[in-house]
């Protein structure tokens, strides 16, 4: 055993963040205030998740932590490291035997159970915010559920770019109430937050949670000329040949070389330990890079 | 016929000064009222007090709503209120940046009431802002532009434009000329009176310039201290001054 509090935070600020978890969860997409707390890492590096995450754990979870999908970046082997020291949870990097995972702006490729908790960290919870600077107006807007301004953002975009060019942190609708910001999540993991497992959102600088139960109604916002459409790369996975899955591009030389691949890297290793070989892969290996 | 607006006895006091006090008038449909008097004098106080802006101490509007006919709209919840103020209700100020949204294009300008009132369509949102760009001498091709790059009388005509596109009852307008020089000045009245004629508004104009209400108001309020010291028809009132203050108003205008 070390000398920390059960991870890291002091019982008293974890019953306040869970306090703040369980009206996130009555009020689906409603953004709650909480006493966000200095923790051993700057603002941006995911303290508010990172509070979420320590207020949900058990002793008897095992965490995973990724960061853009993987789990060998510097932000999720860091955060890995900070609850196995303070909590002595057992962590894993596959998806399906994780019970808690915490991410940052993916949503794991593989489908989560109801057994799960997925934890995401927050830059900026507020949707509206580069539209209308003032919170106390924002705030307004919110409770008179007055959301015409967020489809001025919209318009401008196909005025400008003939299409919806929001790519990330896409705004949705939760329960035909409150608009939330998903966080900076590619648009092609939106239709994925109708999900079995519940979803914590963590802001730690803005000191906001929100929070999605179950199987919550979760519509992206669009014109009706101009649907929603989830996009990724037109491209398959080159190491596992995936052809569903959400890519990253990878610039491999100073020749303009590149390569496509998984930006879930759990979900690639598994599919290339079951075989599959995408077009500059290599047979898979157990223990290789 | 029933008034669009009733006004019975609204007092604003800040702390122990007067806002204004014991205001009361009717305004008719397709009526333009224009309320005038001297810097202080409790003209804008009362018409953020109409326009919901600002709550009253005592009195009351009644406003005769499209669905419901006549309310008070001091009584109404918030979001009633907000509602009136993107529909049946709009707000032209007297500085265009503060009723525009400057780092939104003038498409966007125009299309947001739309969009708050549900529209989805972006096509449509997108025809009916060229259309009222149009009506208002904004050329089709500066529907992207952003505000910051109009000048003072395209900006004033922009948010004209997005103030009417909802198609509102009544228009609370606050110095709508002040700050553009007379040329200018007179293009916008003339758009100005062409659109309340074309499509019937009622509006309330607050202004120190007489020259902008002999244009365009029926009726004329003039305030001093707080209160109202004579009402009457235009030109009645301008010709033919009663109270020593209007007097000293109307003999006050600089004779080119």
């Amino acid at each position: 055993m070390n000398e920390y509090n059960f991870a890291y935070l002091d019982e008293q600020t974890k019953r306040m963040i869970r306090r703040a978890i369980l009206k996130g969860l009555a009020i689906p997409g409603y953004q709650v205030p909480f006493a966000s707390r200095e923790m051993p890492m700057p603002y941006g590096w995911g303290t508010g998740g990172v509070q979420v995450s320590a207020a949900t754990l058990v002793p008897e979870d095992r965490m995973k932590v990724i960061d853009q999908g993987a789990d060998d970046t510097t932000n999720a082997v860091s955060i890995r490291k900070f609850f196995e020291r303070t909590a002595g949870v057992e962590t894993t990097e596959e998806t399906g035997r994780a019970t808690l995972i915490q991410t940052r702006h993916r949503i794991p490729q593989a489908a989560l159970t109801e057994d799960q908790i997925l934890v995401y960290q927050v830059p900026i919870p507020e949707p509206l915010r580069f539209l209308e600077p003032r919170e106390t107006e924002t705030r307004k807007m919110h409770a008179l559920e007055e959301y015409g301004l967020m489809h001025v953002k919209l318009y401008e975009d196909i005025s400008q770019h003939g299409a919806i060019a929001t790519a990330y942190a896409y705004p949705v609708k939760v329960e035909g109430r409150y608009v939330m910001d998903p966080s900076p999540i590619p648009k092609f993991d939106n239709p994925k937050m109708e999900m079995a497992a519940i979803q914590l959102f963590g802001a730690g600088r803005e000191q906001r949670i929100y929070a999605l139960p179950p199987w919550c109604e979760v519509v992206s916002l669009d014109f009706e000329d101009h649907p929603f459409e989830p996009s990724k790369a037109e491209h398959d996975c080159d190491l596992c040949g995936a052809g569903e899955s959400y890519l990253d591009e990878v610039i491999v030389d100073d020749a303009g070389g590149r390569m496509f691949v998984c930006s879930d890297t759990d979900y690639c290793r598994g599919r290339r330990a079951a075989g599959h070989v995408g077009a500059q892969g290599v047979p898979f290996e157990e223990g290789a890079a | 016929m029933t008034p669009l607006l009733q006004v019975r006895d609204v007092a604003k006091f800040y702390g122990p000064r007067v806002g204004c006090r014991d205001v009361s008038f009717d305004l008719y449909p397709g009526e333009v009222m224009g309320i005038v008097g001297e810097s202080g004098s409790g003209k804008s106080t009362l018409l953020g007090c109409l326009a919901g802006h600002l709550a009253p101490d005592a009195g009351e509007v009644i406003f005769d709503t499209a669905v419901d006919g006549p309310r008070d709209t001091l009584m109404m919840s918030e979001p009633e209120r907000r509602m009136l103020g993107r529909t049946d209700w709009a707000f032209v100020h007297q500085h265009a940046r503060d009723g525009l949204r400057m780092g939104v294009s003038a498409g966007g300008n125009v299309g947001e009431r739309l969009m708050a009132v549900g529209a989805r369509h972006y096509g449509e949102i997108r025809s009916s802002a060229i259309d009222w760009l149009g009506r208002v001498e904004i050329a089709e091709d500066r529907v992207d532009d952003r505000p910051t790059a109009f000048s003072g009388g395209m900006q004033q005509r922009l948010q004209i434009a997005r103030n009417l596109v909802t198609g509102p009852r009544l228009v609370f307008m606050d110095e709508p000329t002040g700050g553009l020089d007379v040329s200018v000045q007179a293009r916008l009245l003339d758009l100005l009176r062409g659109l309340v004629r074309e499509m019937g508004l009622s509006a309330i104009i607050v202004t120190h310039d007489l020259a902008v209400v002999r244009l365009l108001a029926d009726r004329l309020m003039v305030m001093k201290d707080g209160h109202v010291v004579e009402t009457g028809l235009t030109d009645q009132v301008l010709d033919d001054p009663q109270h020593g203050y209007t007097q000293l108003l109307v003999s006050s205008v600089l004779q080119v």
